[in-house]
């Protein structure tokens, strides 16, 4: 489903941000990534919605190899993958329903199918009761989860969360852990980049480490202890 | 396009409007004057060039014969003159009609002075046929023409008129397509301005549209029809006020001048309206399309 080999990826100031980088998560997997600031995680999640390209390497996701992507195609490769950030990036001047209709009006969805689909995401994130309410109005962890139920609402097979829980309480990141545990569980791949050890250590998931721009570990049900041998998370 | 995808960038365009309204005030500002101007000098111009056609046709060459013609020669030069296809009318005065109006204008008061010429035509050869062009810029060539026709003693022409008219028309319209170019293009400026305000003030938006997998296309459609829509209103403010005006100058100008009534004949405003609505949007559409364009090219990397 996401398959990287030998990736580098030079700016073009400074040291690799990627190095040789390999790896393949298969389809349904739920994955952490973990790694200090400038490990290169952030710009792996860059290189896989084609928002960079890699110095060498080749890059898949669904079977299609994004160096061969036009420009004209990257919409598509886009809808396939759900993203969520660490602010949230939710608009502001919209209520939570708009917020999340937004990311089917781009995609040209008809109006019929997006008033039946938001009210599901809505539903599935627990917001229900909330949906006419603008993010200023809603806690952290609230607004947090219309981001993933805007990032759910086209049904990508793929989400990728950056440092998801980064802005939140430890009972509200616990919460948005649960959810996205629900949303692989339903058959999305999910990709969770995040500093969060104690998260890291309980779901005993999946753990890739990274450290300045090369992979030095990938466990399958990882914890800190794995990625403590070679960095401090 | 979707309908609801139009109706998604109709009202985004119009949402952009309002959010940036000193901007957008400012452009629809330059394009109405922009099309004002452009208005004014369409219907100065085609005033202008509609009067010109009516003194072009006023400005006749007269045509003599050599003394002693007869009329079937003459009715063969009339024939060679029409066959030219820069020639616009002919017209035959032959002798008597010549002494008749002749006789008209200086005779008026002693009418009885002229009797004494009523059996010895003093203009017996006098004849002519005057002859009216079609682009009063031709007339040296087509006077050499008339001159070569066997049979013809002398054409009468005023050259400075012809030169005149014809010069003052080409000024004319060389000096407002310069004024309307250089408009044009601080149209086009300010809009392509105000679109890149309304990009920077979106950026946050844009990001998400693209993460979330909008086509550039669904991307940039706003922006163009805020551009357009600019256009649009600063292009239908001046045509209306020049529409409602138009008349007001016609009737003012024919009524401080009398004496231009019999020479002047200006265009009606429908007729002015046909052309100038048209072209005014089109223009005024065209402005905010090709600002907004550039504004995105440079500004909106999707």
């Amino acid at each position: 489903m996401i398959v990287l080999e030998d990736v580098n990826k030079t700016y073009s100031q400074g040291a690799p941000a990627l190095s040789k980088v390999t790896l393949k998560i298969h389809k349904g997997e739920f994955v952490f990534v973990v790694g200090n600031s400038g490990s290169g995680k952030s710009t792996l999640i860059k290189l896989l919605l084609k928002e960079l390209e890699p110095t060498e390497g080749k890059i898949y996701v669904n079977n299609k190899d994004l160096s061969k992507l036009k420009r004209k195609q990257i919409p598509k490769l886009r809808r396939e993958i759900g993203v969520v950030f660490q602010d949230f990036r939710l608009l502001r001047d919209r209520n939570v329903y708009d917020n999340i209709a937004f990311a089917q009006k781009v995609i040209e969805t008809p109006p019929r199918f997006i008033k039946k689909r938001v009210p599901q995401v809505l539903t599935l994130v627990g917001l229900s009761e909330k949906y006419r309410s603008v993010p200023k109005e809603l806690s952290g962890g609230e607004q947090q989860r219309v981001a993933l139920a805007r990032a759910l609402v086209n049904n990508p097979s793929i989400l990728l969360a950056d440092e998801p829980t980064g802005n939140l309480d430890p009972k509200n990141s616990w919460e948005i852990m649960k959810l996205l545990e629900e949303i692989n569980r339903r058959g999305t791949t999910v990709v969770v980049v995040t500093h969060n050890r104690e998260i890291v250590d309980a779901m005993q998931k999946r753990v890739i480490t990274m450290n300045k721009g090369v992979i030095v570990s990938d466990e399958e049900k990882g914890g800190h202890y794995y990625a403590d041998k070679y960095i401090d998370i | 396009m979707r309908i609801s995808t139009l109706i998604y960038s109709l009202k985004q365009g119009l949402k952009n409007i309002r959010r940036n309204k000193l901007f957008s005030l400012a452009s629809i500002g330059t394009i109405a004057a922009c099309v004002f101007l452009l208005g004014i000098f369409y219907s100065i111009v085609t005033n202008f060039q509609h009067i010109v056609e009516k003194a072009e046709e006023q400005v006749a060459v007269t045509v003599f014969f050599d003394n002693g013609i007869e009329q079937e020669a003459i009715d063969q030069i009339g024939e060679k003159i029409k066959a030219n296809e820069e020639i616009d009318t002919i017209t035959y005065t032959s002798a008597e009609e010549a002494w008749e109006a002749y006789r008209e204008s200086y005779f008026a008061a002693a009418p009885e002075l002229a009797e004494g010429f009523k059996k010895d035509n003093p203009l017996a050869d006098s004849a002519s046929y005057a002859v009216t062009f079609k682009d009063i810029g031709r007339q040296n060539e087509v006077v050499e023409f008339l001159q070569s026709i066997e049979g013809v003693r002398q054409v009468n022409y005023s050259e400075t008129t012809a030169n005149t008219l014809s010069d003052f028309g080409k000024l004319a319209g060389y000096i407002s397509v310069a004024i309307i170019i250089v408009l044009l293009a601080v149209g086009i400026f300010l809009i392509s301005n105000t679109i890149m305000i309304g990009i920077s003030v979106r950026k946050e938006e844009i990001g998400i549209m693209k993460l979330i997998g909008a086509t550039d296309y669904f991307v940039r459609s706003p922006f163009i029809v805020e551009g357009v829509l600019i256009g649009l209103i600063g292009a239908t403010i001046p045509l209306a006020a020049i529409y409602y005006i138009y008349d007001k100058i016609i009737i003012y100008v024919m009524e401080q001048f009398n004496t231009l009534t019999s020479i002047i004949e200006f265009i009606p405003t429908n007729q002015i309206f046909k052309v100038l609505v048209p072209m005014g949007l089109a223009i005024g559409a065209g402005i905010g399309f090709i600002g907004s364009k550039i504004s995105i090219r440079k500004h909106l990397r999707v």
